[in-house]
């Protein structure tokens, strides 16, 4: 896989916001001295005027992104996913959530391949905090190519979004003509009759290699990619329940409250199947290398590969 | 509006207040009454707004920060032509589009939803630094409790728009001393609160907030003050025009019972008779 080109979807982030600038004169991007890892500064150099720097307060940018998005442009509120979707939860709940503002929040840096900075900075939490908010869609790219047609999508949604991007170089998995990224719709990259595996973010590519080393040793897994986690694919869920009857999650969040808990309430209410939930077990990270983190925790290919095995 | 028409507006609101609270059996009475010349001023004489067209794109924006004191704000609208003063009755009612803090979704006339206390202003500085991106020149206020002042984000937001010379921002704190648990200073006292916005790098001004000379005067300051956001300390009386209230913090959260409505509102109704002496 060496040849493989990688980038991390927070770079993305920033070149889509650059491209959207360019044809969209109402796009305003504001950052809490970050820019230079959200990668935002992308944006404020091609376009300073629209860029704020709230400086070293996320409560208050959430506040003031509301506050531009009643009057009819569309801010990209950009901070790391500890920070935006944890320290400012409230304000993105009653200011952004609550009136339904056209708010996008573009947050980086989350879960454990944060890396060296260890589990202060290691948001593990965002997915389950943005998805009890009513009305907020919640969108986890799996690579470049889906890290920048969320972007778009997410200006073209009249709403909140909050988009999910990281820190580590991931593999670029949907660089072909076919792709289509459709807000809410689930991508089935691999087909397989004997389990389903449902992943999103990084874990998309962790699994499809997981997938591979599953067929030499003769299990057919299917590979299902969510990139919007709400609104959920529901029908994807509840197809892949009937045609496999079992289901692993995949996903660089806890077990508790993201995609994982998102496909079991379908499958709850209306497909029981078995589900396996692979994530990050209700512990706080640590520091070290993203890649070295990945393996310990388990969400490397090589761990996919043996839960997998093991569930079957 | 002169003066005099501008004090039996705010008797009006006064009036319009207590019935809300009353009706609701719940609500906050003190700190609306206290910042009603404030309101009336805001919404009668200073602001560019259209009851017949609420959203109109070079409207002055308001942003009720202290969003608790929703019926001073409800009233106030309602006598300025939002929606009908009757509607006051069903504040905070099952169905009632007059929720229990300012909803911008269902209330002709709300620019923002708020009421977590230290997020309006961080909205109304979102406004203002809207307004100054696209060159629009509508100007933004907003209106802060001086318990509110102790919320941190309070002063996150004040620190940009010093810093980015919101001069079409006007702050405004309501100034009535009293806070749930008690007196400002009791609690955890924000004083010096003009000095804190003066190092935040806004024009301050201070004034009596039920005066309406001084309001007037204050808001003319602040819009010929160029180069920085203006603050206006304004000391205020809470629970004013209604004797049991006044200057008591249990009326900050708590709706007047029939009897305690009945003595309200002829408390209300003398301050109008003198009023129509003058």
């Amino acid at each position: 896989m060496s040849d493989v080109k990688k980038i991390a979807t927070r770079e993305s982030y920033g070149n889509a916001l650059a491209e959207l600038g360019k044809e969209h004169a109402d796009v305003v991007v504001l950052d809490a001295d970050l820019a230079a890892a959200t990668k935002t500064g992308v944006f404020k150099k091609a376009f300073p005027e629209r860029h704020i720097d709230c400086g070293i307060a996320e409560s208050n940018m959430m506040g003031v992104a509301a506050g531009i998005a009643t009057t009819g442009k569309v801010p990209f509120a950009s901070s790391f996913a500890m920070f935006a979707a944890g320290r400012a939860f409230e304000q993105v709940r009653n200011s952004i959530g609550y009136p339904h503002l056209n708010v996008k929040i573009g947050a980086t840096h989350a879960g454990i391949s944060v890396g060296e900075d260890g589990a202060t900075h290691q948001c593990n939490e965002d997915i389950a905090l943005m998805r009890t908010i009513p009305g907020m869609v919640v969108i986890n790219p799996s690579d470049d190519v889906e890290a920048k047609a969320a972007v778009k999508a997410a200006y073209e949604h009249e709403g909140p979004v909050y988009l999910r991007f990281g820190r580590l170089a991931v593999p670029v998995i949907n660089d072909n003509e076919d792709y289509k990224f459709e807000l809410g719709k689930a991508i089935t990259l691999r087909e397989g009759t004997d389990v389903t595996i449902i992943a999103t973010g990084l874990a998309v590519s962790e699994s499809l290699a997981a997938a591979e080393k599953l067929a030499q040793d003769g299990i057919s897994a299917e590979v299902i990619n969510i990139h919007t986690i709400k609104p959920l694919d529901e029908e994807a869920v509840i197809k892949a329940a009937g045609k496999t009857g079992k289901i692993v999650t995949v996903e660089e969040h806890s077990v508790i409250g993201g995609l994982g808990s998102a496909v079991c309430d379908v499958v709850a209410q209306k497909a029981p199947a078995k589900v396996m939930k692979i994530g990050i077990n209700d512990v706080f990270g640590e520091s070290g290398p993203a890649v070295q983190l990945i393996k310990k925790y388990g969400l490397d290919a090589e761990s996919i590969y043996e839960k997998v095995k093991a569930f079957v | 509006m002169d003066k005099l028409e501008l004090m039996k507006m705010a008797n009006e609101v006064r009036k319009g207040i207590v019935t809300a609270c009353h009706s609701a059996k719940s609500g906050h009475p003190g700190g609306s009454l206290s910042a009603a010349d404030i309101y009336t001023y805001l919404f009668f004489e200073e602001m560019n707004v259209d009851p017949a067209d609420p959203k109109k794109a070079d409207r002055d924006r308001f942003v009720l920060s202290k969003g608790h004191t929703a019926p001073g704000y409800y009233s106030t609208l309602a006598h300025r032509g939002f929606f009908p003063v009757e509607d006051l009755t069903t504040l905070r009612k099952v169905g009632s589009y007059l929720q229990g803090h300012p909803d911008m979704k269902h209330i002709p006339g709300v620019d923002m939803s708020s009421g977590s206390l230290g997020q309006g202003i961080s909205a109304a500085v979102g406004m203002a630094i809207s307004a100054k991106l696209s060159g629009d020149d509508y100007r933004v206020y907003t209106l802060l409790g001086d318990g509110e002042i102790q919320e941190g984000q309070v002063w996150e937001a004040s620190m940009l728009a010093g810093h980015r010379k919101l001069d079409n921002l006007v702050v405004i704190v309501d100034n009535n001393n009293l806070q749930i648990d008690g007196p400002i200073t009791e609690v955890n006292s924000p004083y010096p609160i003009d000095k804190k916005f003066e190092a935040f790098n806004f024009h301050v001004i201070n004034i009596n907030g039920n005066d309406f000379d001084e309001i007037a005067a204050a808001f003319k300051e602040a819009r010929e003050t160029k180069g920085q956001p203006t603050a206006i300390v304004a000391r205020t009386l809470k629970g004013k025009d209604v004797s049991f209230m006044e200057n008591q913090v249990a009326w900050h959260g708590t709706a007047p019972n029939d009897e305690q409505y009945a003595t309200a509102m002829a408390d209300l109704e003398k301050v109008g008779e003198a009023l129509c002496q003058m």
